[in-house]
């Protein structure tokens, strides 16, 4: 107990940074969720594809150490487009070859799943054989100034840039789906696919282009991690893939603004569990948080309702 | 458009036949598994490996394990990507037991078996009034849960697991019960019992009411709910001996192997088998059990044999890896498996109509069974 | 139409409102359902008469009132329970085991009145033994009381329409209810199918079940219904023997443009 309080700013400024990113993941998770009641659970690997990207990125830029100014300005965007690209080009395919022929026949959501699921597994192994199973690092590209401090806490350029960046996302996606054509569409095929259909919504489209927006902010929380992190594994998506996912629930799946709320406060939570009990137990707070959440709130925090208790 | 349901069909055949003839099926069956240790099919069936440790593990035990998440899968209809954690709870069992306390095997086993079958119960209580795939996801995560505190903990040895684990008694001077370090027969025999006893299990539930409740529970919960079948009791039991036969496996697994870890438990495991079942086609007991076979074999039977290597070669060149071994691609073409699996096979394989209507006035349902062909839970809308 | 005497209130709703977020689906709802009526819930489409059957099976929890059973309340527990208590119903959109056969279908109805679980399956008690052959005893029996004795062995998705809307019925029966709710029963069928149901409501009424029915088919329910319930937007509007009901002007106006069927 005594390190949660000494430690409390660091967690709390970690947890807020690392929290960013699983919201932009979970946006993914909630976007498609919210469209099609289907848990896309290749999204983490989705996740994964834009590390690489953003890896390969800077070995072609020859980015070797860091960059300042406008340098810097020029490889993170170019970093971001790359992952943003490469994550939403995956969503897209994978939503093409493994979902879009079961929403033709009809399948059940089960069959959905199951296939996700393979996607998922195939994606990571194809991942591993190809560039292998070690942990490939990034060089640092970010000065690391500290801006300023809060207790114990200090909140360097990096942070910042994460935390900001992912709020700016959700902003600049809150504003795509409540003031485009085709936002409105995705939010009417969440509500109520047979009517949009009926109303003239093109629900192929809408579905490709709702795996292309969660894709992208799945590519920007890719750049953003591989800054932060510096480092990107084969099977870095599935322990990232499931707080996000939690972080969805959490917030109330389907709801967007919800989606990074969870996140933050998985990101926390997690990291205040760790002052306690020590970092080696991080993930299994979030499992168990994913547990507690679908068992005694599945409808969230900001909730959307799903089907009673008969989701 | 409906495809042909060949598996129904087969049954009714199968049922059709009379008594003696199916009989003779099956003793036949079982004498052909009592012989698989021999020579003469391990030069075909596995050259260049030990063809009885394969028949034990992955074999055997991959069969056992599919079978028994077969009763929770392809019976009850629930889907649960945490099957491994039982197995884990077993092995541990047999590994705690039996190195710490120094429990006769046959002591352990049913310790072993129970206590998985109680952390069944206590995990589906509060977790099976979810459906579909929010329950998957609670299992997932339960699964990894344990594998994640065993690498923690203590008491199961971290990282490093337990080693030192006994094996069952022997019976002195007869050679198959001879539970040594070299041949695995033995405990291939162990296993084959176990796969009888959990399909006979299996078999009389699946025909008595319990099986028909579960069965109602997959084609329309809430309708069964209705025709008064308790539905959550019955979750709760196929959970517990689905996670029993588990804990069962694990125990017989841990037996074996003198060390265990947390690594035995990867959450790729529980999906491996769960696509044992699917494959086989959920409910199909025969089809499971080949399903598991087939599962197990071929990625050995390529590792070392003449036609792995142009395989892994060919593989290799597609996506421009390096495999030294077709094993490395296991994972990977089962992953790829899966999804053909979903996109091409028809519905018959899963469990069928979960009916999410609401039973609202004027909305709920689609018409009348037979005059619409689709799964009520679509995604996306209905063509 | 006949009218039996005696018989006590078997079900009753009392000041029933169900809210599902800003819309009010049932208000404020009275009835009063004797044993051994055939009872009749009518109104146009939307009006809440689905809702009041899953009300009364125990799947929605009404926001405020109360609903008693044989005298006992039963709003607030499992749908199972209301069953094993004696309420049965078939549905709307016909919810039959799709995949399982007639007999088998009937036979989970006929589990529900049995007392042997997991443990006395797997040992093959005797007590097991004899409840499985008295339940596929009682189902065939269904079967055929419906009027669909050859179809035992078909799987319940193949059965032809009208025989899987008798199939839910003997399901239903088959858990041995004192009340029967059926939904729109007759939906669908021509008016020879009509008149064999409409016949197959009054026999079961006669060996002594008590029917609550929702049709769309005026004929139908005015010739069976010893009473008849009119709910528009939820709220009952107009309650009485079936001649009075159809002259109310209230009803007539709530199915303004909709001419009752001829009797």
């Amino acid at each position: 107990m005594r390190h949660l309080l000494t430690q409390f700013w660091s967690s709390t400024v970690d947890g807020l940074t690392v929290g960013a990113i699983y919201g932009l993941i979970a946006l993914g998770y909630t976007l498609v969720y919210g469209v099609l009641k289907l848990i896309n659970f290749a999204h983490s690997e989705i996740f994964m594809i834009g590390t690489f990207a953003a890896l390969f990125t800077l070995h072609a830029l020859d980015v070797t150490h860091q960059q300042t100014g406008v340098t810097l300005i020029g490889v993170l965007l170019l970093v971001v487009l790359a992952s943003m690209a490469a994550s939403s080009s995956a969503a897209v395919i994978l939503e093409r070859l493994a979902y879009r022929p079961l929403r033709r026949r009809g399948a059940s959501r089960l069959a959905a799943l199951i296939s996700a699921i393979g996607a998922s597994f195939f994606l990571q192994e194809l991942f591993a054989e190809r560039y292998g199973r070690d942990i490939r690092t990034f060089p640092r590209v970010m000065p690391n100034t500290t801006l300023f401090s809060i207790g114990d806490g200090v909140v360097t350029s990096e942070k910042a840039l994460v935390f900001v960046s992912a709020l700016a996302m959700m902003v600049i996606l809150d504003l795509f789906v409540t003031r485009t054509r085709l936002g409105r569409g995705i939010r009417a095929t969440a509500q109520d696919p047979e009517t949009a259909v009926l109303m003239g919504v093109n629900i192929d489209r809408v579905v490709r282009v709702t795996f292309l927006l969660g894709g992208a902010m799945a590519g920007v929380a890719a750049a953003l991690f591989s800054v932060r992190l510096k480092s990107t594994q084969y099977n870095v998506g599935f322990i990232l893939g499931v707080k996000a996912f939690t972080a969805a629930v959490l917030g109330g799946i389907g709801n967007l603004r919800g989606a990074l709320l969870g996140g933050l406060v998985i990101g926390l939570a997690e990291n205040y569990g760790a002052s306690v009990w020590g970092s080696q137990w991080k993930d299994v707070i979030s499992f168990v948080f994913l547990v507690l959440v679908l068992m005694f709130r599945p409808t969230g925090l900001l909730g959307e309702s799903l089907s009673r208790s008969k989701a | 458009m409906k495809r042909p349901d060949i598996t129904g069909a087969f049954s009714r055949r199968w049922r059709a036949l009379p008594s003696w003839v199916r009989w003779v099926a099956r003793l036949a069956a079982l004498a052909i598994a009592l012989v698989l240790p021999a020579q003469s099919i391990a030069r075909v069936m596995a050259p260049g490996s030990d063809w009885r440790t394969l028949l034990f593990f992955p074999i055997g035990v991959y069969v056992l394990l599919a079978v028994g998440l077969n009763v929770v899968v392809g019976q009850a209809g629930l889907l649960d990507l945490g099957y491994v954690a039982f197995f884990a709870i077993g092995a541990y069992s047999m590994a705690l037991l039996g190195h710490n306390e120094h429990w006769n095997f046959w002591l352990i086993l049913p310790a072993g078996t129970a206590l998985a079958g109680l952390a069944g119960v206590v995990l589906g209580a509060p977790t099976l009034r979810l459906r579909g795939d929010y329950l998957a996801i609670v299992t997932l995560g339960f699964g990894e849960i344990v594998r994640i505190s065993a690498n923690n903990v203590n008491f199961t040895g971290g990282p490093r697991g337990i080693s030192g684990v006994p094996h069952p008694p022997s019976v002195h001077g007869v050679k198959q019960l001879t539970f040594g370090v070299l041949d695995a027969r033995p405990y291939y025999y162990l296993v084959l019992a176990a796969i009888v006893v959990v399909i006979v299990v299996s078999r009389r539930l699946e025909r008595s009411r319990v099986g028909r409740a579960w069965a109602s529970i997959r084609e329309d919960e809430d309708a069964a709910e209705l025709m008064g079948v308790p539905t959550l009791r019955f979750k709760l039991w196929a959970f517990a001996i689905g996670a029993s036969f588990g804990g069962m496996t694990g125990v017989i697994w841990g037996s074996k192997v003198i060390s265990i870890t947390p690594d035995n438990f990867p959450l790729a495991l529980s999906i491996l088998i769960l696509a044992c079942v699917v494959l086989g086609g959920s409910g199909n007991l025969p089809g499971v059990v080949l399903g598991a076979f087939v599962v197990a074999w071929l990625p050995e039977y390529f590792r070392g044999a003449a036609a792995g290597k142009p395989l892994t070669h060919a593989l290799n060149w597609v996506i421009g890896a390096h495999a030294t071994d077709f094993a490395e691609y296991r994972t990977m073409l089962f992953g790829a498996a899966l999804v053909a699996l979903m996109v091409f096979r028809p519905q018959g394989l899963l469990p069928s109509t979960r009916r999410r209507a609401e039973m609202r006035e004027g909305e709920g349902g689609l018409g009348t069974m037979g005059a619409v062909a689709d799964e009520p839970q679509h995604i996306g809308e209905p063509e | 139409m006949s009218t039996h005497a005696g018989g006590s209130a078997l079900l009753e709703l009392r000041q029933v409102t169900m809210r599902f977020g800003g819309v009010v689906a049932v208000q404020e709802l009275d009835v009063s359902i004797t044993e051994g009526q055939i009872f009749g819930l009518i109104g146009p489409n939307g009006a809440g008469k689905t809702t009041v059957f899953n009300i009364v099976t125990g799947v929605y929890q009404p926001t405020s009132g109360e609903v008693r059973f044989a005298g006992d309340v039963v709003h607030g527990i499992a749908p199972h329970r209301v069953t094993a208590l004696g309420v049965a119903r078939t549905f709307q959109n016909i919810r039959l085991f799709a995949n399982m056969t007639a007999l088998e279908n009937v036979m989970v109805g006929a589990d529900a009145r049995h007392r042997t679980g997991v443990p006395h399956a797997l040992f093959g008690l005797p007590r097991h033994r004899r409840e499985e052959r008295e339940g596929r005893a009682k189902a065939l029996e269904l079967l055929d009381f419906v009027g669909i004795p050859g179809v035992a062995e078909e799987t319940a998705k193949n059965l032809p329409y009208g025989d899987q809307r008798r199939l839910e019925i003997a399901r239903a029966l088959a858990t041995d209810p004192r009340l029967l709710l059926l939904d729109e029963p007759a939906a669908g069928m021509n008016p020879a199918e009509k008149m064999s149901m409409q016949q197959l409501i009054r026999t079961i009424r006669d060996v002594g079940r008590t029917i609550l029915l929702i049709e769309h088919d005026m004929g139908l329910v005015m010739g069976i219904s010893d009473r008849v319930a009119v709910l528009d937007f939820g709220r009952k509007i107009a309650e009485g023997e079936p001649s009075a009901v159809q002259n109310d002007d209230k009803v007539i106006e709530a199915y303004l443009g909709v001419a009752p069927d001829a009797p």
